[in-house]
């Protein structure tokens, strides 16, 4: 450092390098102004928009469209998929994360790289690959015929796409949490001679439950909400392979706007509480850590 | 072929191999079925599939549009990252928040959201009409879309990175009588650009593949506003498994290409980060 430099911060009180370090206040209302103005147009402005339409019909309509037996086939649906899709991920997850963060082995960065893959892949594939392997044109397309078991245009094909989609993202929490965490109290559980299972169930679940909480919100909202990969393996059967979103879909595109809306705002909702859930969990977690 | 050096801690073989399991049958297999069924078509129709000029059109606007989006994710996501770790104001929380929407929300709920608010009649559609801007099923309404869909990438990624920076540098610019700007140009930009640059290209990447809340505001017009998903769709739906087969495996050499990409920008700003945090 020069001398002049050095005397300059001298003849400056520290008020003024504190000073230095903030944006001059016209600069920062502008800024502040321009961040809220890009979200209010781009986050607020949409969710508002959804529940406009929603009851643009009136409330009679809004209640018609929620109550109508196919949205409730298809409200059921979606939730039959997440109950397989959600848990059969986390399990992995939690298997996934146990290896990776717990043990040294080759080829731990490759696995880790594959676990992210189905993230780079765009949803109409995910559903295309599926049809390939099932389909009728697909690898096992004629023993499924022969066997009269249906896996695409069916719920097997819904679920195996959906969990496909969400596939990384338990995996995606838990290997950084688990890594952090470290791995003394379940050295210490197994040297007191806790079997694996009672190490598993006293240490591990509980240090990892907000985690794992964190991964099931995310893991349920991406569920519920898939649509390009359902919409590829569906083949939109009314009432028996329609999930929400596709049920929004044929809605919108049959010109019921405030029906489609109507169904779209119980998504909307969902989108909501995971927010909420997500930022709670996440206060929870840092302080949890701080702890 | 894995050693496991860690022997006191149980059901290594167990969870790693269930893991792998799970992978290869869920997802290794049936991809790996895209490639086979891509290698099995005759060299001509596999280039007749792809390089057609309805093809070739999609590709153009499915990357242009996604570069577009994520240009415009990068100077709003960095701006909004800014102002969410920088300044206190009221409502912050709740903005910080609502950059996760785009997660959250269903991409067919955003899609027909975003259709009816940029239609003409729409919230949106009749403020931009008078100015002889069409939004709605046009690609300027697929960029506006994808743009919605990247947005927490690069707030997100940033976020974190100036959350962390060290603000000695930034004070000794400071102290040496460096403006504000200069301190952001050569202090602030250069430890942030590796962020800014991941954040960004994942924004890229879901944008290059996104189908939800793109196929209600395109008006899917063929060489006009189709993208890339969309015609795998169509040519699905033609039972043209051939020609969907091919332009998926593009799309997804593509994706693949950009996923290392990002991983060796990840690993540069890690060194960066590590590298500036080890300076005296």
């Amino acid at each position: 450092m020069t001398t002049a430099a050095l005397n300059e911060i001298q003849s400056h009180p520290s008020g003024s390098v504190r000073a230095g370090l903030q944006d001059p206040p016209l600069v920062r209302a502008a800024l502040v102004a321009l961040a809220l103005g890009f979200a209010a147009l781009f986050l607020l402005l949409p969710l508002a928009a959804v529940f406009a339409e929603a009851f643009s019909g009136g409330l009679s309509v809004y209640w018609n469209a929620i109550r109508d037996p196919i949205a409730a086939k298809a409200i059921e649906l979606t939730l039959i998929v997440a109950a397989v899709s959600v848990p059969a991920n986390a399990i992995f997850g939690v298997a996934a994360a146990w290896a990776i963060a717990r043990f040294e082995f080759r080829g731990k960065s490759l696995l880790v790289t594959l676990i992210d893959l189905p993230f780079a892949v765009s949803p109409v594939i995910s559903g295309l690959i599926f049809v390939l392997l099932f389909g009728a044109q697909g690898v096992f397309g004629l023993w499924l015929v022969a066997h009269g078991v249906k896996i695409i245009f069916a719920v097997p094909g819904i679920v195996l796409a959906t969990t496909f989609i969400t596939f990384p993202f338990m995996a995606r929490e838990l290997i950084p949490l688990m890594q952090e965490q470290g791995s003394e109290e379940e050295e210490a559980a197994i040297s007191l001679g806790a079997s694996g299972w009672q190490m598993f169930r006293r240490v591990t679940l509980p240090n990892i439950r907000l985690g794992l909480l964190y991964g099931v919100v995310l893991l349920n909202a991406r569920a519920m909400g898939e649509f390009g990969a359902v919409s590829v393996v569906s083949g939109h059967i009314r009432g028996l392979t329609n999930t929400v979103p596709l049920h929004v879909e044929i809605l919108y595109n049959e010109y019921q706007s405030a029906a489609a809306f109507a169904v779209a705002s119980l998504l909307a909702l969902l989108a909501l509480v995971t927010l909420v859930a997500k930022r709670a969990l996440e206060w929870r977690i840092r302080q949890e850590t701080r702890a | 072929m894995a050693s496991n050096r860690n022997s006191v801690l149980p059901g290594f073989g167990l969870t790693l191999g269930f893991s792998i399991l799970y992978l290869s049958l869920l997802v290794l297999i049936p991809l790996s079925v895209l490639f086979f069924r891509s290698a099995s078509l005759p060299l001509e129709d596999f280039a007749a599939a792809v390089l057609s000029p309805r093809a070739l059109a999609a590709y153009e606007l499915s990357f242009g549009a996604s570069l577009a989006a994520a240009a415009l994710n990068a100077v709003f996501g960095l701006l909004l990252a800014w102002v969410l770790t920088r300044y206190r104001f009221p409502g912050r929380d709740v903005v910080d928040a609502f950059v996760d929407l785009p997660f959250a929300l269903p991409t067919a709920v955003a899609g027909i959201t975003l259709t009816t608010l940029l239609a003409k009649n729409g919230w949106l559609g009749q403020i931009l009409e008078p100015l002889g801007i069409q939004a709605a099923y046009t690609p300027l309404g697929v960029t506006l879309a994808l743009t919605f869909i990247g947005l927490p990438f690069v707030v997100r990624t940033v976020q974190p990175v100036l959350e962390d920076l060290e603000s000695e540098a930034e004070e000794a610019a400071a102290s040496l009588g460096a403006g504000r700007l200069q301190t952001f140009l050569r202090v602030l930009f250069p430890a942030l650009w590796p962020a800014l640059v991941t954040g960004s290209a994942l924004a890229f990447a879901r944008a290059l593949g996104e189908y939800g809340s793109v196929v209600f505001i395109s008006g899917n017009m063929p060489l006009r506003t189709e993208i890339v998903p969309l015609l795998i769709v169509t040519k699905l739906e033609q039972y043209d498994y051939a020609g969907a087969t091919a332009i998926a495996t593009v799309m997804l050499v593509a994706s693949f290409a950009l996923l290392l990409a990002i991983n060796a920008l990840q690993a540069v700003g890690r060194k960066r980060l590590a590298g500036a945090g080890a300076a005296p």
